[in-house]
C-alpha cells in the first residue's frame, strides 16, 4: 500500500472513531483508522463505561451535557443496527465528609445554572433510590437523573458503520510505526501495512498517546496508569444509579445485563502498559463496596480485568493541534473520563480540523496550558 | 446448515449466542474470538468461553481459512470459578 488520505487517525477506540465519523459527516473524504489491534481493544472496552454530567467545571459540565443529548439519540443519528444500550437511571454521588457536601453544593448550583436537572439530596432520599444503600456515615448526596452507562463496544461499533458508510476506511491489525514531518507539517504516516501520504494525522492513541506524538516529534505530559475493574453474575434489575462515592474511591454500576461492574482509584497501581490483575484489589474493591452496598456480598465474581487511564498533570485531556507540528492533532490525556465526553470529542476536534468555529470552546485544553502554567482545577474526579 | 437450524445451535450455553450470531458476525467481519465476545458476550459467562471459545475457534477457521492453531485464544483471568463478593470482602485481614 503506497497512497493518500486526506486525514489519518491512529487509534480506533471511541475517540478515533468519533473524529473519523463527524469529519466524513462534515464532508473530508479519504479519511483512514489505523488501529493495531482490534476496535476498542484499548481504553475505550476496558473501561467502567459510565457516563455524567455531573462536573464541578463550566468546561466539562458543558462538554458531559452535550455529550449525553448525542448517547439519547445515537443510535438514530448513526444509524446503528444494534443498540448502544444506554442505561439512564442517574449517578448518585455519596459525600461523607462536610468539605465534600460542601464542594456538592457548589457542583450542584454551577451545574443547575447550565441546565442540568441535578439535585442535592438527604441520606433518607438516596436511600429511596437505592434501597440497599448502606447509609451509615452518609452526610448527603447529589443525585442528575440523565446520567447512566453506555455499552463501550456497541458504541464503537456505531460509530465505525456510520463512519464506514460514509467512506472512512478502517484498518485494524496495522500499526502505525512512523510519522513523516518535513518543515514542521506532518506529510505522512508508515504503517506496518505501507506509507500514506497525508497532511492531517490525528492521535487517539489512548493509552498511547505519548508514543504516537514521539513519532512526530512532540513530547506530551501524559502517562498511563493501570485501573482494574471487576464483573459479577448477572441478577434482575435492582440498582438503578451509577454509585460513586469519591471519599472510598468506588465505583459501581449494573448494567442492562443484570452483572454488576465495579472499580476503584488506587495510588499504588502500576504506571506503564501493564494490563494484569492483583488478587489486593479483589479484596478492596469488595470490602468497600459491600460495606456501601451490602447485599452485593451474595453476588458471585465472574471475571475481573484492567485497562488504562491516560493521565495529564491537570487530568484533563489534550484536544487541539500540536504547537510545533502542524497538522498533527490530538484528543488524549482523558483520565479516566474520555469515554463520556468523546461525542463531543469528536465533533469539536473534526471541527477544529477543518478550520470551522467549534461548536464548544476547546482551546483552553491546548497543549500549551502546560508550558503556560494554565492547569485546569476540575475537583470532581474519580 | 439452514439458518433455521443455524439459530437452534447454541454456541455459548452461558449467554445463550446461537451459531447463527457467530456466524453472522464472522460474515460481518470479525475474525477473532475477542472480537466475537465483545460483539455477543460470547464467552462472557459463568464459564468464562470453557464451552465456546473451542467452537467459535472452528467456526472462524473454517469460514475465514486461518488454521485452527492460530486462532488466538482471548486472555484467561480469574477466578477459575465464581467467587462471592462476600467471600473477596471478608478476606482482607
Amino acid at each position: 500500500m503506497s497512497e493518500t488520505a486526506d486525514a489519518v487517525i491512529i487509534g480506533g477506540g471511541i475517540n478515533g472513531l468519533a473524529v473519523a465519523y463527524n469529519l466524513a459527516r462534515l464532508g473530508l473524504k479519504h479519511i483512514k483508522v489505523f488501529e493495531k489491534n482490534y476496535l476498542a481493544s484499548g481504553a475505550t472496552g476496558r473501561c467502567g463505561a459510565g457516563v455524567r454530567q455531573q462536573w464541578g467545571t463550566e468546561m466539562n459540565i458543558r462538554l458531559a451535557r452535550a455529550s449525553i443529548k448525542k448517547f439519547e439519540v445515537m443510535n438514530e443519528e448513526l444509524g446503528y443496527y444494534r443498540d448502544i444500550e444506554f442505561k439512564q437511571k442517574g449517578y448518585l454521588i455519596l459525600a461523607y465528609t462536610e468539605r465534600q457536601l460542601e464542594q456538592f453544593k457548589k457542583n450542584v448550583a454551577l451545574q443547575r445554572s447550565l441546565g442540568v436537572p441535578v439535585d442535592l439530596i438527604s441520606p433518607a432520599e438516596a436511600q429511596e433510590i437505592v434501597p440497599h444503600l448502606n447509609t451509615e456515615g452518609l452526610l448527603g448526596a447529589t443525585f442528575c437523573p440523565e446520567d447512566g452507562h453506555v455499552n463501550p463496544f456497541n458504541a464503537v461499533e456505531a460509530y465505525a458503520l456510520a463512519a464506514r458508510r460514509l467512506g472512512v476506511e478502517i484498518q485494524t491489525f496495522t500499526e502505525v510505526q512512523g510519522i513523516q514531518v518535513e518543515r514542521g507539517r506532518v506529510t505522512g504516516v508508515r504503517t506496518s501495512r505501507g506509507d500514506v501520504q497525508t497532511p492531517v494525522v490525528v492521535n487517539t492513541a489512548g493509552g498511547y498517546s505519548a508514543e504516537v506524538a514521539a513519532l512526530a516529534g512532540v513530547t506530551i505530559p501524559t502517562y498511563s496508569e493501570r485501573h482494574q475493574i471487576l464483573v459479577t453474575e448477572p441478577v434482575e434489575q435492582m440498582q438503578g444509579p451509577m454509585v460513586i462515592s469519591f471519599y472510598h474511591g468506588i465505583y459501581c454500576q449494573q448494567t442492562p445485563h443484570g452483572s454488576f461492574i465495579m472499580g476503584q482509584g488506587d495510588p499504588n497501581e502500576p504506571r506503564g502498559h501493564d494490563l494484569g490483575h492483583s488478587w489486593r484489589f479483589l479484596e478492596e474493591v469488595t470490602r468497600k463496596v459491600t460495606q456501601i452496598l451490602p447485599p452485593l456480598k451474595g453476588l458471585r465474581l465472574v471475571r475481573q480485568w484492567s485497562g488504562s487511564y491516560n493521565m495529564t498533570p491537570d487530568a484533563q485531556p489534550i484536544i487541539g493541534e500540536a504547537p510545533e507540528v502542524k497538522g498533527f492533532f490530538m484528543a488524549v490525556g482523558f483520565s479516566g473520563h474520555g469515554f463520556m465526553l468523546a461525542p463531543m470529542t469528536g465533533q469539536l476536534l473534526a471541527e477544529k480540523i477543518l478550520g470551522l468555529p467549534t461548536s464548544l470552546p476547546i482551546d483552553m485544553l491546548g497543549l500549551e496550558r502546560f508550558a503556560r502554567g494554565e492547569l485546569i482545577r476540575e475537583p470532581s474526579v474519580v | 446448515m439452514s439458518e433455521e437450524l443455524e439459530e437452534q445451535v447454541i454456541i455459548c450455553r452461558c449467554e445463550d449466542i446461537t451459531l447463527k450470531e457467530i456466524r453472522d458476525l464472522i460474515r460481518r467481519g470479525y475474525h477473532t474470538i475477542d472480537e466475537i465476545k465483545r460483539a455477543s458476550r460470547a464467552g462472557m459467562g459463568q464459564c468464562q468461553g470453557r464451552t465456546c471459545r473451542h467452537l467459535i475457534a472452528q467456526e472462524i477457521a473454517r469460514m475465514t481459512g486461518i488454521p485452527l492453531e492460530e486462532v488466538k485464544m482471548p486472555t484467561f483471568r480469574p477466578p477459575t470459578r465464581p467467587v462471592k463478593l462476600g467471600v473477596l470482602a471478608e478476606a482482607e485481614e
